[in-house]
């Protein structure tokens, strides 16, 4: 009931691990899928490893989920490693996901991790929290979007999806934009801008001071997000922000998603998380006479 | 509590020149083996094992080795930092049982926790065994001999105090000694002694519980930093205490480790 096809790549259900929850290393996706996602991404990579920035890099309450990990990862060549052992020991559909400072290098990255077995590449254009080193994220520039996407296309087969940012105001045009360059699906989206307070520390608790925010908060924005984003494009979109629950998933279908991302509800509801949505949608989908996930995606558009 | 507590820090104690406990007024309401993430604001936060917790205070054991631990050395008494916690699972307190705990390093403190509770709550009995480079470093070996039915087995690699070697020579003997009773062998240090000790569980078929430390970046089971191999399980969630069979299924175990950035270190 729950089978999923974007971009002629099967997925057991819709839902996928987001990137940078878990999913640094092959037996973390792994255990992943066991738990019942239908595909997973891995923790965004760049060229060289990367530590990251000081703790606190995260806090969560009951409404939000903050972030500022710094885009930690063990680099390039030790990540492939990773995908290459994801997939010797899982079948499951893997994305990608990669970061870089420049086109050129986002292009170069591409190339490097095309002989990894990835079924999708996920650009991350969109961290909001590593403004020092990166100046502001390429997801607020159309034109970034477009010579990114073109570059990196032009340099490998592997479908590609743009990562995009619910901070930029016009996000369904930037996809466009993405899409007109050449992009085979969009992920929407990363973490919205934020930041939280110690008043007795008197200073932001996360090191980076900024962060991204996720989690329940996050989900009317991302949700909003993902139906602009569907009324401009004909490409699949990973709806992603805020999921936790199965009628959360079917929303975001509803709204338009193929796939749905999943993340911070790992922390709210635990690792198992997505097995628990499977089962939430399949109640819902019984109670509601849906056969499919075909018969109601993006079904909350064109009303009157 | 998922986000920092500023808590002032009431007393710090010398346990030996290097380590001192640094101690809160706070009920943390803890099992021995859990660890709390300690914030100090601009610097960093890290885990750090919970080595005394008595409901009305609980303390912290700490080596000075680097940027954080340093500086938290620096701090006195009225400072405050940010503690988040508890997490992790905890070693199992039972009756019946002869436990001997292995300790090495700052893992005396969280062992040490346990054998007050064991001696405070159940009838069994406890082998504490703890190990350092000479007699002046050893930690809890005054806190521990005040137990009832707890006895202190030392060991110096300088031979200053106890068993001239590593603790772990000693291990066969004690489990030997207590042939016919149920025994659970515990152990909190360095890997490469907790491997010797799984090892020692394993050729005796006894019991083992392991705490078994990686990088930890949350705390709460969402980085993905301290996940092992091959099964993908969270240190800090799953672990840090894992029994003998799972310790068993971690190739990972006294091999390699992940840093910060997630590459692989081999011991
Ligand atoms: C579950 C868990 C429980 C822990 N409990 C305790 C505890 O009770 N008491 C305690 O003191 N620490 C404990 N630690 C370690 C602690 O979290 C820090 O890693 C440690 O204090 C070093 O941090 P730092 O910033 O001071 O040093 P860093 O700047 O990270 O390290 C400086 C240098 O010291 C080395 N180093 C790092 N850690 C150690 C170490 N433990 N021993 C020797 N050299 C080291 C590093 O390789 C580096 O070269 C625990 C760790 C985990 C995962
Ligand atoms: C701790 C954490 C780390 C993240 N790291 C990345 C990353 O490396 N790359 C990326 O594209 N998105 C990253 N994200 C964003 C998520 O992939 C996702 O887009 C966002 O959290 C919204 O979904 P959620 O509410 O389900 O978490 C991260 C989010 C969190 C909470």
């Amino acid at each position: 009931m729950l089978k999923t096809s974007c971009l002629n790549i099967p997925f057991a259900n819709p839902l996928v691990l987001a990137s940078g929850i878990l999913g640094v290393t092959a037996a973390s996706m792994h255990k992943i899928i066991r738990d019942g996602a239908g595909g997973v991404t891995v923790k965004s990579i760049s060229k060289a490893p990367r530590t990251g920035h000081p703790n606190p890099t995260m806090m969560g309450n009951d409404t939000y989920f903050l972030n500022a990990v710094g885009l930690s990862n063990p680099g390039i060549e030790n990540g492939i490693a990773e995908l290459i052992q994801f997939k010797k020991i899982c079948p499951a559909p893997l994305i990608g996901s990669i970061f870089a400072g420049t086109a050129d290098e986002f292009a170069e990255l591409a190339e490097l991790i095309a002989v990894a077995p990835i079924d999708i590449l996920e650009l991350d254009l969109s961290c909001p929290n590593v403004g020092r080193e990166f100046g502001e994220p390429f997801a607020y520039s159309a034109s970034a979007i477009g010579r990114i996407t073109r570059e990196t296309k032009a340099k490998v087969k592997v479908p590609i999806s743009i990562k995009l940012s619910p901070n930029a105001w016009n996000i369904a045009e930037l996809a466009k934009m993405a899409e007109a360059a050449g992009a085979d699906a969009i992920t929407a989206v990363n973490t919205v801008s934020g930041m939280a307070i110690d008043v007795r520390a008197r200073r932001p608790i996360l090191h980076n001071k900024q962060g991204g925010v996720s989690g329940p908060a996050l989900f009317p924005i991302a949700l909003k997000c993902v139906y602009d984003i569907y009324e401009a494009v004909k490409i699949p979109i990973i709806g992603t922000g805020g999921v936790m629950t199965g009628e959360d998933a079917l929303k975001m279908i509803m709204a338009g998603a193929t796939l749905v991302g999943v993340g911070s509800a790992v922390y709210y509801r635990g690792a198992d998380v997505f097995g628990k949505i499977v089962a939430e949608m399949t109640e819902i989908m019984k109670q509601e006479n849906i056969g499919s996930l075909d018969e109601i995606r993006g079904v909350a558009h064109g009303i009157m | 509590m998922h986000i920092p507590q500023m808590l002032s820090i009431k007393k710090i104690t010398d346990e030996n020149p290097f380590v001192k406990t640094f101690w809160f007024n706070y009920n943390l309401n803890s099992q021995p083996g859990q660890f709390v993430m300690l914030w100090i604001p601009g610097i960093d936060q890290k885990p750090f094992s919970i080595a005394y917790d008595d409901s009305a205070e609980f303390g912290l054991t700490i080596f000075a080795v680097g940027s954080l631990s340093k500086k938290l050395f620096e701090l006195r008494v009225g400072d405050r930092v940010g503690i988040s916690g508890p997490y992790g699972t905890a070693f199992s307190i039972q009756n019946d049982t002869h436990y001997i705990t292995v300790a090495g390093g700052y893992g005396a403190g969280p062992l040490g926790l346990l054998t007050e509770r064991l001696a405070a709550t159940t009838n069994s009995t406890v082998d504490f065994c703890v190990g350092a480079r000479s007699a002046d470093l050893l930690l809890f070996k005054d806190r521990m001999a005040k137990l009832p039915h707890t006895t202190v087995q030392v060991a110096t690699n300088d031979g200053s105090a106890g068993h001239t070697g590593f603790i772990t020579d000693i291990l066969s003997g004690l489990i030997q000694k207590s042939h016919g009773k149920k025994i659970i062998l515990a152990t909190c240090g360095p890997e490469l002694m907790e491997k010797k000790v799984l090892d020692c569980a394993n050729k005796n078929n006894v019991d083992c519980e392991v705490s078994i430390e990686r990088f930890m970046k949350c705390g709460f089971g969402v980085c993905g930093q301290c996940c092992v191999d091959p099964l993908g399980l969270r240190m800090c969630m799953e672990g840090p205490v894992v029994n003998r069979a799972t310790a068993n299924s971690i190739s990972e175990f006294g091999n390699y480790h992940r840093d910060k950035s997630g590459a692989k270190i081999y011991y």
